[in-house]
């Protein structure tokens, strides 16, 4: 397979890249843009540690090849906020949410995506949007919290 | 400060040091538990963590230790900066670099606090003495008229004030002084008062740099092809196909395998896919999952007992009551979230490394025997680490990048290994069956005790097996030779069995798998003396035990004695580990054949609390990774290969499945026990014996979440 030349929209600014295009798009943002906010941790779509946007939506980007991108505006964790004072990320920092921390950019980007759609979810809500971003150290109940102060109520 | 007998029998040096940069510089060495699992005799201690006060007043501590999570990027400093009253705001933690001039440098034990919060107190306390003699000295007054506060020298008689960074310079040209007085607990500012850590913001913004991210000019990624029988061989392998792959610059015999050298990471995982190679199984062709329980099962108990406590035949003998049960537990992954991987840079008679390692110490030493180099030519860099449970600790995964780098001409290569390679080539944690028997007198009251673990030795697996020669117990019946019940007579023995399998240390090392068996037998003489299973326990455990208060509070907070909701249960264990006393209860249901954990309120003992919100955090993630395995984790073997690849078939708990955990603390004022492990041994205890109420059936096989749906 031979390579091919993609701009790409990231973070609101257009960037060039070379790749074949079965690359997933998580490796594109790792190695081709030093994007290394994007975490890889089971190239199967099992664990959403590399968890992005594409116009707002959460998808797996270990799952998302750059040719199926298209025009599509990708939004990263570094995309955020530009001072890193997104509200998730706020309150992410109040309940003191990581430990290791290799999960939590993927964990930020789902509770975002969840919070443009349903600004007050429900515990349901917040299970189904988040149960399949992994956490090893066991964070689950902090990212509760922080969701639900995010999205305007106290914890 | 002299070199002086310290708690542990070791020489602690705390001294100032010049490393460059102004300001008031302070050395010290702070001892690791390391040391013992690898059987290293006792040594004088070097330096390996310094405290700077610059003349800006910005205080600085830089740590040659592991991050994992664990918090101890915010708990060391606060133990330097309660000492030395600093403003908090002004502390900062920066990463040392690992070197073999610093003395060890092995985070893993729970031992960060535990072994170094003194000398950590006494270096912010040797420096607040040092800053409070220069004011004196500017003011012409003494120094026991002025104190210091929030990074300030203060004299009340006139009123007047010098900031740390204005006496910075001249407190570093001080002698340091030999005794210093430690703040009573009393007017501790930081100690015991929840602590925001210092690594949160940048763990929300992707700035964070873990060993995956780094990134140094002109590297390349690369991917290894290892034999999938564990101690297999390549035999073959033919690289035409991997080199057509775009990106793909190398293909390099290693002794791990073949790596595929690419310009990406995703080039190297897509040529190791086309890279045409054959294994040779070797001896462990044969092991699988019937095997290692055979082996298990035959190996000859260790003549010599690990704990002889009066003669247990005899007291078994005339026991009115007798019970014996055998109990299983499996292999089990670490399955970090960042998968292993390493960045190296081998040069002529020079080795560079960027890795998020827990073991510098151990690491430092193969490589210099490996690239025939002095080790003071291994620089190592250490990043943060996406997770360690001990998995950080071995030296494979930094040896091979190294390896790499070599074969490829001496270019930085950085190694990532794919979930699959993480959870097929890890080192494990060890099998084992364990075999227990005891007896009860008329009274109920326990009086026979005897524990064989059957198990293979991680230490020996690591480190070989001059590493267990040198320990008057094998580390096998690690806590189990301290079962905390008093009985009459108690004997723990040992069999250990050579698995073939690398086996390693996993979160609380064998209290992780020694805790299951004791617990539930002692649920099971509960039942059998007609007892409450935690009134069985206190009468069992002996006075002033730190396990009696963490049983009482837990109990007390889950409502223990009332009615659960309706098909719901409770279970209860206790564990002693790493000089922490934690117990907990576990609320469990049986939904659809699934077992089904609603809450687990924990109670733990860990001595003086340094931050409250890291000892919360801890003991709640202990949980939720003993959880996982307790429900699901199991490394099972086919033909002497790893069978589970990735998180479909060995799924951690998943946060719809989250119980609600509580943690209480057991106030104290003994010295800190460590906090990282303690909070697992008891959760898988817990639910089993909260699923013998629901059930009335024994479950003596790890894990539970298989057998319950049977």
């Amino acid at each position: 397979m031979s390579t091919t030349r993609y701009a790409l929209d990231v973070n609101g600014r257009v960037r060039e890249v070379e790749a074949t295009p079965d690359t997933p798009l998580l490796w594109v943002l790792r190695d081709g843009l030093d994007l290394t906010g994007t975490k890889f941790g089971c190239g199967q779509g099992l664990c959403g540690a590399c968890t992005v946007h594409l116009d707002g939506r959460a998808v797996r980007s270990c799952q998302t090849t750059i040719s199926e991108v298209g025009t599509r505006r990708i939004t990263t964790i570094e995309g955020l906020a530009a001072a890193g004072d997104h509200p998730v990320q706020k309150a992410w920092i109040a309940e003191d949410v990581p430990q290791c921390g290799y999960c939590q950019s993927g964990q930020i980007m789902a509770a975002v995506a969840l919070l443009a759609r349903t600004p007050r979810p429900t515990d349901a809500e917040i299970d189904a949007a988040m149960a399949g971003i992994l956490c090893r150290c066991g964070t689950y109940n902090r990212i509760r919290r922080a969701i639900r102060r995010a999205s305007g109520v106290t914890p | 400060m002299t070199a002086r007998e310290g708690r542990l029998g070791r020489r602690e040096f705390l001294e100032t040091a010049a490393l460059g940069g102004a300001g008031l510089w302070l050395a010290m060495a702070l001892p690791s538990r390391a040391d013992e699992v690898a059987g290293k005799k006792e040594t004088a201690l070097e330096p390996n963590a310094w405290l700077r006060v610059d003349t800006a007043g910005v205080v600085t501590i830089f740590l040659a230790k592991a991050e994992m999570g664990q918090g101890v990027f915010t708990s060391m400093p606060m133990l330097v900066a309660e000492d030395l009253e600093a403003d908090w705001k002004a502390v900062k933690v920066v990463q040392a670099d690992a070197s073999p001039r610093f003395g060890t440098m092995v985070t893993g034990g729970s031992s960060s606090v535990r072994r170094s919060w003194k000398t950590l107190r006494e270096a912010g306390a040797t420096a607040r003495t040092m800053l409070v003699t220069a004011a004196a000295r500017r003011w012409a007054v003494e120094p026991g008229t002025c104190r210091a506060e929030r990074g300030e020298v203060i004299h009340d008689a006139t009123g007047r004030r010098l900031a740390y960074g204005a006496l910075a310079s001249e407190a570093a040209a001080l002698p340091a002084p030999k005794d210093v007085a430690l703040k009573a607990p009393k007017d501790f500012r930081l100690l015991g008062r929840r602590t925001p850590r210092l690594d949160t913001p940048d763990k929300t913004t992707g700035k964070a740099v873990f060993g995956i991210d780094v990134r140094v000019p002109g590297m390349l990624h690369a991917a290894v092809a290892r034999p999938p029988v564990l101690g297999g061989k390549v035999t073959f392998h033919d690289a035409k196909a991997a080199l057509a792959v775009p990106g793909v610059v190398k293909v390099v015999a290693v002794p791990s395998g073949i790596a595929v050298v690419a310009r990406s990471t995703w080039a190297a995982f897509q040529g190791r896919e086309k890279l045409a190679a054959r294994f040779a199984a070797g001896p462990n062709g044969v092991v699988d999952s019937a095997e290692i329980a055979r082996r298990l099962a035959t190996a000859p108990v260790l003549a010599k007992p690990a704990r002889a406590d009066g003669d247990f035949e005899k007291a078994y003998a005339v026991a009115a009551r007798k019970l014996e049960a055998v109990f299983d537990v499996p292999l089990l992954a670490h399955a970090t979230m960042e998968p292993m991987n390493a960045t190296a840079h081998v040069r002529k008679g020079a080795v560079e490394i960027w890795a998020p390692t827990q073991a510098p110490s151990w690491v430092i030493p193969k490589l210099a025997e490996t690239f025939g180099v002095p080790e003071s030519a291994v620089t190592m860099h250490i990043t943060l680490l996406g997770g360690g449970f001990g998995r950080r600790a071995m030296m494979d995964f930094v040896v091979e990048a190294a390896e790499v780098s070599r074969a490829a001409g001496g270019v930085p290569v950085q190694v990532t290994w794919t979930r699959e390679d993480d959870m097929r080539h890890d080192w494990y944690r060890p099998p084992g069956r364990n075999e227990l028997r005891a007896g009860l007198d008329a009274a109920g009251k326990l009086v026979a005790w005897r524990h064989l673990v059957r198990a293979p030795s991680a230490a020996a697996s690591v480190f070989g097996p001059a590493a267990r020669a040198g320990r008057d117990r094998p580390d096998t019946v690690e806590s189990a030779a301290d079962v905390p019940y008093t009985a009459g007579a108690v004997r723990v023995e040992a069999a250990i069995p050579d698995i073939g399998v690398p086996l390693g240390f996993w979160r609380s090392v064998y209290a992780s798998q020694n805790a299951f068996p004791e617990e539930c037998f002692v649920d099971e003489l509960a039942a059998a003396a007609g007892a409450d299973p935690l009134a069985f326990r206190l009468a069992n455990l002996p006075a002033g035990n730190r396990l009696r208060g963490a049983l009482e509070l837990a109990a007390s907070k889950a409502g223990w004695g009332s009615r659960p909701a309706p098909g719901h249960a409770l279970g209860i264990a206790c564990h002693t580990s790493f000089g922490s006393h934690v117990a907990e209860v576990a609320e469990v249901s049986v939904e659809n054949g699934r077992v089904r954990v609603h809450r687990v309120v924990c109670a733990v003992d860990c001595g003086m609390t340094v931050n409250p919100d890291t000892v919360e955090a801890q003991v709640e993630s202990a949980v939720v990774y003993g959880l996982s395995a307790a429900l699901r984790g199991e490394i099972t073997l086919r033909g002497g290969a790893v069978v589970q690849g990735n998180f479909d078939d060995q799924e951690p708990l998943r946060m719809d499945e989250m119980p609600a955990v509580e943690v209480h603390v057991v106030p104290s004022g003994e010295d800190p026990g460590g906090i990282g492990e303690p909070g697992l041994p008891p959760i898988a205890p817990a639910v089993a014996n909260a699923l013998f109420v629901i059930t009335g059936r024994r479950v003596r096989r790890l894990p539970l979440g298989a057998l319950a749906s049977s």
